[in-house]
């Protein structure tokens, strides 16, 4: 631990009793406390979109799609070689990992050790890009359709919108020749869901970023903790929970 | 906020020395390779015992069970330990906790209540 963080004892003892006031009766900062309240209502909005899907998914049992047959593309891999689930396993791993590094930057700030901090901030970011990368080639396979060509957006193709997809088995009333074969609401949820939590990760990463820069900056040095970093991970795992929740229900169940 | 007697900065005083560093970056060690056991597990699930083979057989509702347990366990350790949930004081942990698991405990069983109702009563309208 070093040396020149000299400060002063809080001028009340934070082992007293919890509710005596004067302290926090958690022993927690208001920051830290709010994030936890914002993750709560977040998680809150999550239960609610997936909850939907449970809902409109059962009404289709039998015609919903498999995920494992529809989510076969691997990256610069022929399309006639189906990988199934892989890449999404891949993705899973990635975001995992940079739950992993998160923590130890935080655990790096616990003992003040700013290039540790600085090393492992720096990968969860890159975590983070690698997942939002693979999320928006994940939707440009997905948008793709069957047929792998994302450019075919005419009444012939058959690229997945919001409103028709190919995944599905036919429908009554469409067996032939129409793409309305498949429960819209399967490519609408994938959209919804997917896109819900690409935007948490994408937000995450912008915010990693600046912070990584305070941190190069020395500002936490300066400030005595590296709370902020707390912080930022909690968000972070969040954005990890959330998405172990998504890749059961939608991917495999 | 040295300057400030009424606002306390709890951070300042939650520094660990190096050796306790090197205890907790083990235990995260073995969260993570935990972590990557269940999901390797769950993938091995989904692509042999996936959903289109087994969706109509008695034992989909076992499999669908034990995915969502495995979810559940993966959870609770990335709260717990990688969100430090399990470190904080116990009042906080259930303000936290209590609530959400009661919300989405309802959630759920409303939502498929509802949703029985609406393929049992033949649709909608």
């Amino acid at each position: 631990m070093s040396d020149h963080h000299h400060h002063a004892a809080p001028a009340v003892d934070l082992n007293g009793p919890a509710w005596g006031g004067k302290i926090s009766p958690f022993k927690v900062s208001y920051g830290k406390l709010m994030m936890w309240f914002f993750l709560v209502s977040d998680a809150l909005t999550f239960g609610g979109l997936l909850t939907a899907y449970g809902f409109a998914r059962h009404a289709y049992t039998g015609a919903w799609p498999s995920s494992e047959k529809v989510f076969t593309h691997f990256p610069f891999v022929d399309h006639h070689t189906p990988m199934p689930l892989i890449y999404v396993a891949f993705m899973t791993f990635v975001l995992i990992v940079s739950s992993v590094t998160m923590v130890l930057a935080v655990e790096a700030g616990h003992r003040m050790d700013k290039r540790g901090v600085i090393f492992w901030l720096g990968l969860t970011v890159l975590g983070g890009l690698i997942f939002v990368g693979s999320q928006a080639w994940e939707w440009t396979t997905f948008i793709a359709g069957p047929d792998s060509n994302f450019w075919n957006f005419g009444p012939d193709g058959d690229n997945a919108t919001l409103w028709y997809n190919s995944y599905g088995a036919p429908q009554p009333g469409h067996e032939h020749g129409d793409i309305a074969h498949s429960p819209q609401h399967y490519a609408m949820f994938f959209f919804f869901i997917t896109g819900f939590h690409g935007f948490h990760v994408f937000s995450g990463v912008v915010i990693n970023i600046i912070i990584l820069i305070q941190v190069i900056q020395g500002v936490f040095e300066k400030r005595g903790h590296y709370e902020m970093i707390e912080k930022i991970g909690l968000y972070w795992h969040f954005v990890d929970l959330v998405w172990v929740f998504v890749f059961t229900f939608f991917y495999l169940l | 906020m040295e300057d400030r007697d009424d606002i306390i900065e709890y951070s300042l005083y939650s520094h660990h020395s190096e050796e306790e560093g090197k205890k907790i970056r083990k235990k995260i060690l073995f969260v993570t390779i935990l972590l990557t056991i269940i999901t390797t597990a769950e993938i091995l699930m989904g692509v042999t015992l996936s959903k289109g083979k087994m969706e109509h057989t008695d034992a989909w509702m076992w499999i669908k069970l034990g995915y969502v347990i495995l979810t559940l366990v993966k959870a609770g350790y990335i709260v717990i330990v990688f969100m430090h949930l399990g470190d904080e004081r116990k009042a906080f942990k259930w303000c936290i906790l209590a609530p959400y698991i009661l919300f989405i405990v309802y959630l759920f069983v409303i939502c498929r209540h509802e949703g029985l109702a609406v393929i049992w009563g033949g649709g909608y309208g």
